[in-house]
């Protein structure tokens, strides 16, 4: 009790310096915490895959389609229980800005592989029944005011044209770490129309999604269904949906490696400030060390009393900073809309703010510390300050 | 009269301890600041150079990027007619062809996917691209399965050196040469003969067209000839404009998070140059009343110590830059998320570059020093003499 009396009196005798180097870790570990959001959130989709989802597609890349007969013959193959597939659109709505994933998906057989996305089964009923019919995120549809009987029209890059649909569903997710804003619509309908306009590029579907029964299968249902179109016109490859997500993930990992190097370094820039300030205040006390010295007080206790002053100043504004992290990710995250999905502080993010901070306090508190214990008491006293 | 400059430099290294860490934390946040301006630049420098405004790039309308695009051979036929192209030395039109597609490669370290463009053309889509020249090797043959790597995929990717073979199409590809495209967006491609190309891709349309104008004044209307012809059903775009819009979407990105970055950053060096500066000005108390007694004006204080002040966002400043600089030997290459494929970028320093980042830092100092420097002029003289 009187240890503490103490140091809180030492912490408070600048209060204008204190109140700074507060404010500094304040706005730190806001960043921090920010910055590793971000990263996060990066990784998110891949978080969220689900274990018995499996993602078939053209060997050479992604731009090139696979033929539609091929979904009958990966039905037959051992451990697949279900077959669906997508294509993707990117499409524009109203403005390049506007920027949110859309999928032309084959409806009956698609969302019974996605559990995750809940939505009430009337307007399943709906969706299905209408071939014009989409269905929206809830993320998605709150950005874009959508709602159930709207008209959305989407000017395609990829397959040409205006496209207009009608929302007949909106759908929730199970969890806060469901993607919702996503964009479904009939594969058919595009299909139907490509027939019309572009007949060379009907009856082709971007990628296979197949559901498998166990989890352990994985590997060998993949290869297995690789094994199938090895040497045909349009070779497969087959992984999990997690592989496959991540797959998109390393494409921007030089940006994903930046941030994250970016985010320490804001650790480093306050471990300097911090520094700077228990410095000073140690050089502005070695008279006092020395007092305390000749009275008895061990090294040890001088570290202490200096450590806790510093883990003090810098656990108070982290605090401050941990609790200011959640509302600014909020409003960042509504800010971004649908370019993060999935936009929210997580518990490990918060650990590693705490972590910081006390590796910021203790880093500070080191060259005084040891200032202090090494300290002849003759050489102090004389100091004056 | 001026109190000399000296003393504000002693001051800053009586105290060597407290200057060094001020000082680096805004040398992080500078090293911060220019390597965003740098990476920034890189990337206009690298879209800069890839195209040029004398050539144009015909693609499907509203497609966006040539992968997307799609140009069957009778519109591509009518494009290449247009009277406006260029002749070369040969009598040939200066005119290109060309299919663009992604396809996926393994990096070398990493075995990681990334998609890389594969370019089909002819002799003539080289001749429109004078920068680029075969550094290892040589030019693929016409008709044959060869193919050609950039400079930045033929390093970073697994099968793409000379000598080396990529399987796709169900053929075996021989790269039989490296090329350098001038740190321009191409030396993130791979060439190869178009027509064997198409053929093993089973592609019956070309992605764009590309060509070379006999008068670059005359863009103009022959964008509107051919964006009004009802049998065609183009876009054309003068190849900078092109590829600087390639680009916007990551320009954009690395710009804004560089500038809240900064921001947020330069508030936590801002805030270290203040409490040096209030200690510095506590310490030296009894100085200041001296320098008062003696007849310096509080104008002269206030001077000394933003002097003092900005003195260290210089050396911040400095040090910043210098450790920017050295982040001119990497190159960071990434998915360019409107084209959907890789594309490399160096780190680019330039005089512009470097005098912003400097007067970043100085702005730190100033702002980090005023407050402290208005104390310091305020004081009382006696109270002040009396502090010692």
């Amino acid at each position: 009790m009187y240890y503490l009396k103490f140091i809180v009196r030492n912490a408070l005798r600048h209060k204008l310096r204190t109140a700074l180097t507060m404010f500094g870790i304040f706005v730190a570990i806001l960043a921090f915490g920010l910055l590793r959001t971000v990263v996060e959130s990066w990784f998110a989709g891949s978080e969220n895959a689900s274990a018995i989802r499996l993602v078939t597609r053209n060997a050479i890349s992604l731009v090139f389609p696979l033929p539609i007969t091929y979904g009958d013959r990966i039905r037959q193959v051992e451990g697949v229980a279900h077959v669906s597939h997508a294509n993707w659109f990117g499409g524009i709505y109203v403005s390049e800005r506007n920027f949110f994933p859309q999928f032309a998906v084959e409806a009956s057989t698609y969302l019974p592989l996605y559990p995750e996305y809940r939505m009430p089964p009337e307007d399943v009923r709906a969706f299905l029944l209408d071939r014009k019919a989409c269905v929206v995120g809830r993320k998605l549809a709150r950005q874009y005011g959508f709602k159930v009987g709207d008209t959305v029209p989407l000017r395609g890059t990829i397959f040409p044209g205006t496209w207009e649909f009608v929302v007949r569903a909106i759908y929730d997710g199970a969890d806060v770490k469901t993607d919702t804003s996503q964009f479904f619509f009939h594969w058919d309908y595009l299909n139907e129309t490509l027939k019309k306009t572009v007949p060379r590029r009907a009856n082709t579907v971007g990628v296979y999604i197949i559901g498998i029964d166990q989890p352990g299968h994985a590997a060998t249902v993949s290869a297995a269904i690789d094994r199938l179109f090895k040497n045909s016109l349009a070779e497969t490859l087959t992984e999990t949906e997690k592989a496959f997500q991540l797959g998109f993930v390393a494409m921007t990992e030089a940006i994903v490696v930046a941030i994250q190097i970016v985010s320490f370094l804001v650790i480093f820039i306050i471990m300097a400030v911090m520094a700077n300030t228990m410095a000073m205040t140690a050089r502005e006390r070695l008279a006092e060390y020395a007092t305390m010295k000749a009275l008895g007080f061990g090294p040890a206790r001088l570290i202490a009393i200096i450590t806790a002053e510093s883990l003090g100043i810098a656990m108070a504004g982290a605090l401050c900073g941990i609790a200011a992290t959640f509302p600014v990710a909020d409003w960042f995250g509504a800010k971004l809309g649908t370019l993060f999905p999935v936009f929210g502080v997580s518990r490990d993010t918060v650990m590693m703010q705490v972590g910081a901070a006390l590796l910021v306090g203790v880093v500070a508190a080191l060259f005084p510390g040891f200032r202090a214990a090494r300290l002849h008491i003759v050489d102090g006293l004389r100091n004056i300050g | 009269m001026a109190i000399p400059f000296s003393y504000t430099a002693k001051n800053l290294s009586a105290r060597k301890m407290t200057t060094a860490l001020t000082a680096a934390g805004m040398a992080l946040v500078v090293f911060v600041f220019a390597t965003v301006l740098m990476l920034q630049e890189g990337l206009r420098k690298t879209l800069v150079d890839t195209g040029s405004a004398d050539n144009v790039v015909v693609t499907r309308r509203s497609s966006g990027t040539e992968v997307q695009s799609g140009i069957d051979r009778v519109q591509a036929a009518i494009v290449s007619s247009q009277p406006e192209i260029a002749y070369g030395p040969d009598g040939q039109s200066l005119v290109s062809k060309e299919m663009v597609v992604l396809i996926t490669l393994q990096k070398r370290d990493s075995d990681k996917p990334s998609n890389v463009i594969i370019r089909g053309l002819d002799a003539r889509g080289r001749q429109l691209r004078p920068q680029v020249h075969i550094v290892q090797g040589r030019m693929f043959r016409p008709g044959s399965s060869e193919i050609i790597a950039g400079k930045g995929i033929a390093e970073r990717f697994r099968g793409a050196g000379v000598g080396e073979q990529l399987r796709f199409g169900m053929r075996d590809w021989v790269v039989v040469g490296t090329f350098d495209a001038g740190k321009s967006g191409f030396d993130s491609e791979i060439w190869g003969d178009v027509d064997q190309l198409m053929q093993a891709f089973r592609r019956p349309v070309y992605s764009s067209v590309i060509f070379k104008l006999n008068d670059p004044q005359r863009f103009d209307a022959l964008k509107l000839r051919l964006e009004s012809d009802p049998r065609l059903t183009l876009e054309a775009k003068r190849e900078s404009v092109f590829y600087a819009e390639q680009s916007e979407v990551l320009s954009n990105f690395i710009g804004y998070l560089g500038l809240t970055l900064s921001v947020i950053f330069s508030i936590g060096a801002t805030i270290g140059a203040m409490i040096t500066m209030y200690a510095s000005v506590a310490s030296r108390t009894a100085e200041i009343g001296t320098l008062r007694a003696l007849g310096f004006r509080r104008g002269r204080i206030l001077t000394v110590f933003l002097a003092e002040a900005l003195l260290l966002g210089l050396v911040g400043g400095i040090a910043g830059i210098t450790l920017a600089s050295f982040m001119q030997f990497l190159s960071i290459s990434t998915m360019n998320w409107q084209s959907f494929a890789e594309l490399a970028f160096s780190f680019t320093l330039n005089p512009v570059i470097i005098s912003k980042s400097l007067a970043f830092a100085l702005c730190m100092g100033l702002v980090g020093g005023f407050l402290p420097a208005l104390r310091a002029s305020r004081l009382n003289i006696v109270d002040a003499l009396r502090a010692a």
